[in-house]
C-alpha cells in the first residue's frame, strides 16, 4: 500500500475509532441489528464526501473536526440504535 | 418597608427617561412615523461586507458577500443591521443574537477588526467606508459569523466556576459576605464569557490547547477573591503551571477589547501575585 498522508491517516483512524465504539454498543436480542445500522451510517457518513479533492486540507480538517464531534456524540451509552 | 419605597421610587426617578423610546422600537428597522420629517430624504447607503461560509459545501472557500443598507432606516447598532439584512436581503446568513442589549454575550464577533458585541456596536455614520464584519479570529466557523466556543467553555467548566464551601453556616441560612468583601468582587462578576478577550489574546491563539485565555483567568480569580470560597489553596494549585497563567504577557488585547469595560489583564496580575506570594 502506498504511503499514506498524515491526513489520511487521521481520517482512517477517525474511522476505525467508530468502528471500535460500534463495537462497544450494548448487546441486547437485537445488537447484530443495531451494530450494523451503525456501521452502516457510519460508513455513508465518509461516502458522503468521497467527492472531496485530497488537497483541500481545509475542507477534510473541516469534516475530520465534525466527524469527531458526531463519533463523541453517538458513542454516549444512551444511544441504543440509529435508523 | 414604607420608607424602603420612597427610597427605591426616588432612584428611579432620578435615573435618565430612555426607556419609553427604546420600547417604541421593536424591529431592526426604523418605524416610518418614527422618523424625524425634518431629516434629510437622502439616502445613506452603507456597504457591509460579511465574512460567509458554508458547512453544508466544505469545499467552497470562505468569501467576503457586500449588503447595501440605508442606515436612515436601519437602528443605530451593528446587530440591527445584521438583523435587518437577514431579514430584508439575506435570510441565508447565520449569526447569534439574544439579548440586544449587551447581557448575553451572543452576538460576539469581529467588527471592523475590533472584537465586540454587534449589540453594542454602534454603526460608523460615515457612509464612504464600508464595514467589515468577520466571526470572532482564530476560532472555528460552525458557519458564516457563528463560532465553535466548545473548548472554551470546557475550559470554564475546568476552573469549577462554582461555590466550594463544606462549613454549614451558624444558622443553616446563605453564606454571608461584608460589604468590602463584596466590592472585591465588583469588575469580576459583570463578566458574560463573550470570549472576546480570549480570541483577540495572541498567546491564547498559539497556545488555546493548554493556555486559560483572559476570560477563563479572570474568571478563576473571581472564585479566588471571593471570601465564602474555602478551596482557595486547590485552586491555586491547579493553576501553579507553566501554561495555565504564565502564557499571558501583558499584552492587553484583552483589557483594550472588552465590550463590558472589564480589565481582564489585571486580574491576571492579581492572580500572579496571589500564586508568587503562598
Amino acid at each position: 500500500m502506498a504511503r499514506l498522508s498524515g491526513l489520511q491517516r487521521e481520517v482512517l483512524s477517525l474511522y476505525r475509532q467508530c468502528l471500535r465504539e460500534i463495537r462497544k454498543k450494548p448487546t441486547t436480542e437485537h445488537t447484530q441489528e443495531s451494530r450494523a445500522n451503525f456501521k452502516a451510517y457510519a460508513r455513508a457518513e465518509f461516502q458522503k464526501h468521497l467527492s472531496v479533492n485530497k488537497k483541500d486540507f481545509g475542507a477534510i480538517e473541516y469534516l475530520l473536526r465534525k466527524g469527531q464531534r458526531q463519533l463523541e456524540l453517538y458513542a454516549a451509552p444512551g444511544i441504543r440504535n440509529i435508523r | 418597608m414604607a420608607s424602603l419605597r420612597t427610597t427605591s421610587r426616588l432612584f428611579a426617578a432620578s435615573r435618565p427617561m430612555f426607556r419609553p423610546a427604546a420600547l417604541a422600537r421593536t424591529y431592526a428597522t426604523v418605524d416610518a412615523s418614527t422618523v424625524d420629517p425634518n431629516a434629510s430624504k437622502q439616502p445613506a447607503m452603507k456597504t457591509f461586507k460579511i465574512y460567509r461560509w458554508n458547512p453544508d459545501k466544505p469545499s467552497e472557500k470562505p468569501q467576503m458577500q457586500s449588503y447595501d443598507l440605508d442606515l436612515n432606516k436601519t437602528g443605530p447598532m451593528m446587530l440591527d443591521a445584521l438583523i435587518r439584512i437577514k431579514n430584508e436581503l439575506d435570510p441565508t446568513l447565520t449569526f447569534r443574537r439574544s439579548c440586544r442589549e449587551g447581557i448575553c454575550g451572543s452576538c460576539a464577533m469581529n467588527i471592523d477588526g475590533v472584537n465586540t458585541l454587534a449589540c453594542l456596536c454602534r454603526i460608523p455614520t460615515e457612509t464612504t467606508q464600508e464595514s467589515r464584519i468577520y466571526p470572532l479570529p482564530h476560532t472555528y466557523v460552525v458557519k458564516d459569523l457563528v463560532p465553535d466556543l466548545t473548548h472554551f467553555y470546557k475550559q470554564y467548566k475546568s476552573i469549577k466556576p462554582y461555590l466550594q464551601n463544606d462549613t454549614p453556616t451558624p444558622d443553616g441560612l446563605e453564606n454571608r459576605q461584608s460589604p468590602e468583601e463584596r466590592r472585591k468582587l465588583d469588575g469580576l462578576y459583570e463578566c458574560i464569557l463573550c470570549a472576546c478577550c480570549s480570541t483577540s489574546c495572541p498567546s491564547y491563539w498559539w497556545n488555546s490547547e493548554e493556555y486559560l485565555g483572559p476570560a477563563i483567568l479572570l474568571q478563576s480569580y473571581r472564585w479566588l477573591a471571593d471570601s465564602r470560597d474555602e478551596k482557595t489553596a486547590e485552586r491555586k494549585q491547579a493553576l501553579d503551571n507553566s501554561m495555565s497563567v504564565y502564557r499571558c504577557h501583558t499584552i492587553l488585547n484583552c483589557t483594550r477589547t472588552c465590550p463590558k469595560g472589564l480589565n481582564p489583564g489585571h486580574a491576571i496580575a492579581e492572580v500572579k501575585k496571589m500564586l508568587a506570594s503562598h
